[in-house]
Formats: structure tokens, C-alpha cells, sequence
């Protein structure tokens, strides 16, 4: 067997559906209806989810570290709101896409100025713009309605046919499907040549463009999609929610981010849907023990995650399914830990 | 004209505080190659020791400065020797989600204990109000700011250019391998420094409660202005984050006075288009290695 044929078969074997995955999305969509009183919560826990699968695009598979993703973030938002405000466009479904467009646009222009220069630029970059953005829709408030936010958002019905309700049951689906949808083409891109081609950037730049990766231009293509996920969630919070405010851009959304997928695990995709759940659950219990300073036991978790350190972390967390799924399946794990964590 | 000169009178006020606040975090990005977010806690720290001092204790206010300094300098060098050394060899990411982690429990700790909403040290009468020369209005605590910071910049320099410490600490910044291999101890002449800027940026936050405002987001409001200041001002020597911070103070006063509408916009753009002309800085050779 050639080499070229040993990587396609082990890329290939890599890329199959596993019974784990499929039990994962059931459990997921089971949730939908198990829990019909805990809807809004559990919205929030997708969109977040969407969010962070969108950073660890560039993060788990680029290595490009952002703190300012939130810029994409509240642009979907925003557009996502002033094209439901003004019937620009008032279908849910398209407005979604136009909004995430319009991140996407915004991650092409930047993408530019966050390819140049090393770790601690890009974070500034990154950082920087979002704050940029976030005094741009303080200066503009006629049309963002400044520290107010955008008030007054009265949604469609999805396809002219389903209506928000009020518990957010439809909103619930809606988001599942948008999340279910964007996930399969971000597991199609993640285990496309392509995709290999980007942990080969990520490993080593250098040696990634020695061998005829264009470093650049596949970095460009990856911050764009990426921007165009994270557009794609913030418009779903503004559809879900019905409100965008000045705290789409702040610089805690993106912390709280980097959180969501520091407890996930990079370099998997499921990283940001499991610490999406797992950032929620944290968020509740601390709030419900100290309402005001659960951002105290936030900071602390990151802390204990990173001196204990990630990668050790994640062994543990997985040691109990991976010892079932051996049990049961008789074979090698199958949720592994990336090697080469960020 | 007279309000051009007092603007600039303030802006170099502003900037010299920032470069007081922000220097040690130039050390750090230079000797070590670590990203500490939570630079900011430290000057906090300092800032909020100095007013219970003052309004809880009655101490005077230029007694109270010192111990700022030195107690912020000793949380420096606690949290170095028991957390921060542990980072020094990690990647980026991991430093970052560290020092954010550390900011937000600042924050909710001082919000838990001081409460959220903005303190003021009681400043002693000689230092309020302003006067007049030749028709420019000069604020006495700014030009207080100005002679302590522009003397702590001089003391600075000839610490840095005249002393062995700051030979040592030259070459550890240039290159911490071959000075290991001189023989110099690296890892505790960066102690020192680092509870040194510690030290600089309590007591720049003790200043700043009168001008930049004291409350528990402190840390978070102006971390993207020291950020600006080392990556604009490179940190491969003093001067660069000096200029960086004038810069940077000057233009933001200059900013909010002739368009307010635009406020911090002014200060983003700049960062922005500098670190893309010059991403390693404006007077660095390295920014980050």
C-alpha cells in the first residue's frame, strides 16, 4: 500500500459516521421533547453551541486565535435585526443567510489584517475590531438604537408557515436544524483535503507551505467560513430573542467563548457542542449560588483548567466513555483528544 | 490656541500615566513572551489599597502612594512564584485564557468586596483645582502625574542603561538563551522585574483614580489600552512604550475633545492600521518572538 492511499484510507476511516455521533444528535434531538418546559435555556445552549463551533473552525483546525470573534457575532445580529425591523427581509430562513453573509463579508475584509503577524497581533487585531464595532454601533445609535438595542423585532413565521411562539418551542427546532445543517458542512469542509490541509498549516506553517499548501489563501478561506457561522448564530439570537444590544460585541461574549471550548476540547467539532452544555450548566449552578459574582467561579474554573491543563483534563473527562464504549464495542476509543491541542 | 495647549498639557498627563500602568506589562511580553491580560488587576489592586488607606484610615495621600506600590509588587511576586511561572513555556492561548480567568476573579472579587461603583481617593487641597501660566490652564494633580511619572521614566532609563540589573535585564530581553548560558539568572531577574511592574502599575492605578476612574471593571476597560501600548511601542526597550503611550494618551484626549462623536473609534483605527504597516510594533524590532 502506497503512502498516498495509507493517508486517504485512514482520512477516510476518520471521516465516517460513528454510532457515537448519531447516538449524540438522538440524545440531542430527544432533549427537544423530553424537556418542553426548558426551551429558552436550551436554545441559548445551541446558539452558543453554533458560536463555538464556528471558533473552533479557526482555533481546533486553523490555530488562529481570536479574541474579538463576537464581532461576527453581533453583526448577525444587527443585520439579522434591521433586516427583520424594516421588512427588508422578512423571512427567517433567508434573513438568517443574508446575515451571515454580511459576517461573512466582514470575516473576508479582516481576514486580511488577522493572517499578517504572529499569536499576540492576531489577538489584538481580533480584539480591536470587535471593540471598533462595538463603538461603531454606539456612534451609529439611529440605526443600532445605541445602548437600547434594537427594539421592537416582531418575527415572521419560518418558511410563511411556522410561527414563533412564545415558549420557543419552534424556535428550539429551527435553531436544532440550522445547528444540525451547519455542523454536517463543517464536518464535510473539517475532513476534506482541504481540512486536512489546515491541521497541516496549523502543526506547521513553514513545512505546510514547503509542501504546496497556499498558507494564505486557505487561512482567508477558513476565517471567512468561520465568520460566516458566527454571523449565522448571532442571528439567531436576535431571531430567537427578538432583541440586539450594544452587548453582542462585548468582549466577554468572546471570553466566554474561548471558556465554551476550552471545557469542550478543540479540533473536533463536538468540542463546542459539549462545552456549550457543560458552560451553561456551570453558568445556572453559579448563578444560583452568588447571583452577582458567578464571573468570580467562571475565572476560577478557567484557571484550574489551564494550570491543571487542558489536554489532562480531557483524558480524564473521557476516560469513563471511552472505557464503556471498549467494553461495549469492543475497539479503540472513539472519542479521542487531538494530539496537538492549541 | 490656549485650549490646543491645554489639551496637550492633559494628553501628556494621560499618556504618562498609561506608560506607568503599562511599562511592566512590556517587560513581560518582551522577557518572557507571555500575554498577561490581567495586568490590569494589579493596577486596580493598587488603586483600591491606596483609597481604603486614604478614606478609610486617614493616611496622607503621598504616604499612601509607596505602599501601593509595594503591596502591589508583593502580589506580583506571590502570584509569580505560585501561578504565573508555570505558563512561561505554554502556548498563547493557554497564557490568555489563564490571565482572563485571573481578571474576572479580580473583578467579581472587588466588586464583592469594594462593591461596584466607582470609588474617589480623597486628595489632599494643594493638588485640586487648576492654575493659570501664561493663559493655559494647568490642572495641580496632573502636573503632579507628569513630575512623578516623568521622574520614574528617567530612574527608569538609567536603572535600564546605567545599572548591572539593567545590563542583565537588556540581555535577558534580547536573547534569554544566551544570557542563561552568560550565566545570568534569567528566571529571577524576571521575577524581580515582573514584581517590579507590578509594583509601577499599583501605583499607576492609584494615580488614575482621579482621571481614568476607579471601579472594579478597571482591569477589563483598560486592557486593550495597555495592550495598545506594548504592541504599538514594541517591547525591546523603554522608549518605545513611552512614546507609544504619548501617542496614545495625546490622541485620545485630542480624540474625545474635537470629536466626541467618534470617541474611542480614533484610538482602534490607529491600533489597527499601525499593527498592519508595522506588526511588530512602531518602534520594536520584536514584538513577540
Amino acid at each position: 500500500m502506497s503512502a498516498s492511499s495509507d493517508v486517504g484510507f485512514h482520512a477516510q476511516r476518520q471521516a465516517r459516521w460513528h454510532y457515537g455521533e448519531v447516538a449524540f444528535w438522538l440524545i440531542v434531538l430527544a432533549c427537544g421533547f423530553a424537556f418542553p418546559t426548558r426551551y429558552l435555556i436550551m436554545t441559548d445552549i445551541l446558539r452558543l453551541a453554533l458560536f463555538a463551533m464556528s471558533l473552533d473552525l479557526i482555533l481546533g483546525y486553523a490555530g488562529i486565535v481570536s479574541l474579538g470573534h463576537a464581532a461576527f457575532f453581533g453583526v448577525g445580529a444587527y443585520a439579522a435585526g434591521l433586516l427583520a425591523l424594516h421588512g427588508i427581509v422578512s423571512e427567517p430562513v433567508l434573513a438568517l443567510i443574508v446575515a451571515g453573509l454580511a459576517a461573512m463579508v466582514l470575516g473576508f475584509a479582516t481576514s486580511f489584517l488577522v493572517i499578517r503577524g504572529v499569536d499576540l497581533t492576531r489577538l489584538m487585531v481580533t480584539l480591536g475590531i470587535a471593540l471598533l464595532l462595538e463603538a461603531l454601533a454606539e456612534r451609529f445609535s439611529n440605526i443600532t438604537g445605541g445602548t437600547d438595542g434594537l427594539q421592537g423585532i416582531e418575527m415572521q413565521p419560518i418558511f410563511g408557515a411556522i410561527p414563533f411562539d412564545m415558549f420557543g418551542k419552534a424556535g428550539f427546532f429551527y435553531s436544532l436544524a440550522v445547528l444540525f445543517l451547519l455542523f454536517l458542512f463543517a464536518r464535510r469542509v473539517v475532513h476534506s483535503p482541504f481540512g486536512l490541509s489546515l491541521r497541516a498549516i496549523k502543526n506547521n506553517p513553514l513545512r505546510a507551505a514547503a509542501i504546496g499548501i497556499p498558507v494564505n489563501r486557505r487561512l482567508i478561506a477558513i476565517y471567512t467560513l468561520a465568520a460566516f457561522y458566527a454571523g449565522v448564530a448571532g442571528a439567531l439570537f436576535t431571531q430567537t430573542t427578538a432583541i440586539a444590544s450594544l452587548d453582542v460585541f462585548a468582549f466577554e461574549r468572546s471570553a466566554d467563548l474561548m471558556l465554551v471550548l476550552v471545557i469542550g476540547g478543540t479540533g473536533y467539532l463536538y468540542g463546542g457542542l459539549v462545552g456549550a452544555v457543560i458552560f451553561r450548566m456551570l453558568q445556572e449552578v453559579f448563578s444560583t449560588i452568588t447571583p452577582q459574582y458567578w464571573q468570580f467561579w467562571i475565572g476560577l474554573v478557567l484557571v484550574v483548567i489551564v494550570l491543571v491543563g487542558r489536554q489532562r483534563l480531557h483524558r480524564w473527562v473521557l476516560y469513563l466513555p471511552n472505557l464503556v464504549i471498549r467494553q461495549i464495542a469492543g475497539r479503540k476509543a472513539i472519542v479521542a483528544v487531538p494530539e496537538s491541542d492549541a | 490656541m490656549t485650549s490646543i495647549l491645554t489639551n496637550l498639557f492633559d494628553g501628556v498627563a494621560y499618556g504618562m500615566l498609561l506608560f506607568v500602568l503599562a511599562c511592566g506589562l512590556a517587560v513581560t511580553l518582551g522577557l518572557m513572551n507571555f500575554v498577561n491580560l490581567a495586568h490590569g488587576a494589579f493596577a486596580m489592586a493598587g488603586g483600591y489599597i491606596c483609597m481604603v488607606l486614604v478614606n478609610r484610615m486617614g493616611w496622607p495621600f503621598f504616604a499612601a502612594l509607596p505602599l501601593a506600590f509595594v503591596s502591589s509588587a508583593a502580589i506580583g511576586i506571590a502570584l509569580e512564584r505560585t501561578l504565573y511561572r508555570h505558563l512561561y513555556a505554554r502556548s498563547h492561548l493557554d497564557q490568555v485564557l489563564f490571565t482572563i480567568g485571573l481578571t474576572f476573579m479580580s473583578v467579581a472579587a472587588v466588586d464583592y468586596i469594594q462593591g461596584s461603583s466607582r470609588v474617589f481617593i480623597n486628595l489632599p487641597a494643594a493638588l485640586q483645582g487648576q492654575f493659570d501660566l501664561f493663559g493655559v490652564g494647568i490642572g495641580r494633580y496632573r502636573l503632579m502625574i507628569i513630575v512623578i511619572c516623568g521622574l520614574l521614566t528617567i530612574a527608569l532609563q538609567m536603572v535600564l542603561a546605567k545599572t548591572r540589573f539593567g545590563s542583565r535585564l537588556r540581555a535577558a530581553v534580547d536573547d534569554p538563551r544566551a544570557a542563561s548560558g552568560l550565566g545570568i539568572n534569567v528566571p529571577q531577574v524576571f521575577a524581580f522585574t515582573f514584581a517590579f511592574g507590578c509594583g509601577l502599575a499599583g501605583l499607576g492605578g492609584a494615580l488614575s483614580a482621579e482621571i481614568l476612574g476607579l471601579d472594579p471593571y478597571f482591569p477589563l476597560k483598560f486592557m486593550i489600552y495597555f495592550l495598545i501600548v506594548v504592541t504599538v511601542g514594541g517591547s525591546s526597550s523603554i522608549t518605545g512604550p513611552f512614546l507609544a503611550s504619548l501617542l496614545l494618551g495625546i490622541g485620545d484626549v485630542a480624540g474625545k475633545y474635537y470629536v466626541p462623536k467618534m470617541g474611542p473609534f480614533v484610538i482602534y483605527t490607529m491600533m489597527i492600521v499601525i499593527l498592519i504597516w508595522r506588526p511588530n510594533g512602531l518602534f520594536g524590532r520584536t514584538a513577540a518572538r
